[in-house]
């Protein structure tokens, strides 16, 4: 399944490549053709891949670790949280004195949401819990950017974070790319590694633990990762949700639900949907481009409610 | 030639204020069934976790083969001490023959990637025992109940751990799963292995049990074979309630009765 994955993955790269305002810039032969490649195309399309890439795992490790398929970070607040400290990097002046403020802010963000679902899920009951804490951190870091909007001087700053939260990698060039990518790789290798931890998960933590899993550290570790891929997403692309709640979904059943062997498909599966929807913007003929997360969003939304409907039906009705 | 496999020192154990179990000092024999019965909260789950490593004891000690237990790596422990909890369950619909194979994590398996021969081959050996092979493609979540604990008690066997811990295996089971599980754990203790089972069935305890200890009030009770431990006395003090003595087969079978007023 992941050469098939890797073959989509890759063409729809191309693809992001050659889609837009001028198809297939290098057929231009000239320099503005290049520059179009280079400093537009290249950028949107790699970030698209990092971005999907990571929001897919996340969405894996996320659902594997709290044993909970609805688990995702946009769902449950953990990219609402990366946003609210973006913004506050932004808007304190931070962001503009120093460059790697914006990631740095929203990796804690992120990393700080994970840490509170931990808790809620330890000490609740399950879902129920899990969505109840996602429902509050959402809200409260809704109301916290708007707050820190109220304060701002700026009086476009409401337009513009609005337009930014609503998550869109249009117009990212190489210098978001490389502030960005480093983190999402460095989160993604520390989960990677981690997936014989979540198939014992399956069985509950101290199961786990029986088996021989140090479940704080796996805990330490997962926290830092996710905040690491989605706080530097997030902080870069603004919110885009449903990825990781979709890309896991799709490929579950296909590894007998084994919650590690979902975890590199759900990364391509992510990279796939978030190249694909960013080419699928372009294409709508809307006046203004449709922003990214809100086309995810779209799709995505759907898919929570059926996924809601079946763990109730059947298996997790907890 | 049996031998010490776990040693239980001066344990106490507390949550929040409330001591669950008091100074209590036991050891565990490898080749050997030892049942703990008790009433309900009398501390039976709680001494099976610190038993499993997974609670850390206020004061007193778990040893395994004479290390403390506390200070273990759990890699190292996860290959001794296999743990089966109470109502055992998978958050996901796992096919058995995975859900099984978890049993081998503690010898570095990975679901990811091929079973390397010796971790096929113990996963096919525990099926076997739990008489589940015909079961292995099967998601757990199309099994009856039975079925899905026999998968579990095949997660557990498939570590070939020195020392079994099963807490309550036989609950919500029917007469013949609950005696074909009893049966599984004696062969086990004929390999060698050390096992300790929490029951609630003290008829249960009394046939395929070498031993029994009696937790009631936060201590041991009773602790010795079958006859001795489930003698009238101990058990109406640590129930509080009467019991007429059947004896089947030379085997004591003690009946609940009447609530002692």
């Amino acid at each position: 399944m992941n050469r098939w994955l890797l073959l989509l993955v890759a063409a729809l790269y191309l693809l992001s490549l050659a889609v837009g305002p001028a198809w297939w810039p290098w057929r231009l032969g000239n320099e503005v053709g290049w520059a179009i490649v280079w400093e537009l195309r290249l950028p949107r399309a790699t970030l698209g891949l990092l971005i999907g890439g990571v929001l897919g795992l996340s969405g894996a490790v996320l659902q594997g670790w709290l044993r909970n398929p609805l688990a995702e970070p946009g769902v449950i607040g953990v990219s609402a949280c990366a946003g609210f400290a973006a913004v506050c990097a932004f808007y304190s002046g931070l962001a503009a004195a120093f460059a790697l403020a914006l990631p740095l802010a929203g990796i804690t963000g992120a990393a700080v949401a994970v840490a509170l679902l931990m808790g809620a899920v330890r000490s609740g009951t399950g879902t129920v819990s899990l969505l109840l804490m996602g429902v509050a951190i959402n809200a409260i870091a809704a109301a916290l950017i708007s707050l820190v909007l109220a304060l701002s001087p700026n009086p476009f700053a409401y337009q513009e974070i609005s337009l930014w939260l609503a998550g869109s990698i249009v117009d990212r060039d190489l210098h978001y790319l490389a502030m960005a990518a480093p983190f999402m790789m460095l989160g993604a290798a520390m989960v990677l590694g981690a997936g014989r931890w979540l198939d014992a998960l399956s069985l509950g933590e101290d199961t786990a633990r029986s088996l021989g899993a140090d479940t704080r550290s796996l805990g330490l570790r997962f926290t830092l990762g996710v905040g690491l891929m989605v706080g530097a997403a997030t902080s870069v692309a603004g919110v885009i949700g449903f990825v990781g709640l979709i890309a896991p979904h799709l490929v579950r059943a296909k590894v007998g639900f084994r919650p590690g062997a979902t975890l590199v498909p759900s990364m391509l599966v992510g990279a796939a949907l978030v190249l694909g929807a960013d080419v699928v913007v372009r294409l709508l003929p809307t006046a203004s481009e449709l922003q990214l997360g809100v086309f995810t969003s779209l799709v995505g939304a759907p898919f929570l409610v059926r996924a809601v409907r079946k763990a109730h039906a059947a298996w997790l009705a907890t | 030639m049996n031998k010490t496999a776990l040693t239980v020192r001066g344990l106490v154990s507390r949550r929040e204020h409330a001591v669950i179990l008091d100074r209590i000092d036991l050891a565990f024999d490898t080749g050997q069934v030892t049942a703990i019965v008790g009433p309900n909260g009398a501390g039976k789950t709680t001494l099976l976790r610190h038993l499993a490593g997974l609670d850390a004891p206020a004061a007193g000690r778990v040893e395994l083969r004479g290390e403390p237990l506390a200070s273990l790596a759990p890699a190292l422990r996860a290959l001794s001490i296999a743990y089966l909890p109470q109502a055992a369950s998978a958050y996901w619909p796992l096919r058995a023959q995975d859900l099984v194979a978890l049993g081998r994590l503690p010898h570095g398996a990975n679901l990811s990637r091929p079973l390397r021969t010796q971790d096929a081959q113990a996963i096919q050996r525990a099926l076997e025992r739990v008489d589940g092979t015909g079961l292995a493609h099967r998601p757990i979540d199309t099994m009856s109940q039975g079925e899905r604990a026999r998968m579990m008690m095949a997660r557990a066997l498939a570590t070939e751990a020195a020392i079994f811990l099963a807490d309550e295996p036989v609950a919500s089971l029917d007469p013949a799963y609950a005696l074909e599980s009893m049966s599984i754990l004696r062969a086990e203790a004929a390999r060698g292995a050390c096992v300790i089972v929490v029951l609630h069935d003290l008829g249960l305890a009394a046939r395929f049990a070498d031993r029994i200890v009696v937790l009631a009030n936060r201590k041991v009770a009773a602790d010795g074979p079958p006859a001795v431990a489930l003698a009238a006395g101990v058990i109406e003090a640590a129930y509080g309630v009467t019991f007429r003595h059947v004896t089947v087969d030379g085997v004591p079978q003690p009946v609940a009765w009447e609530k002692q007023r």
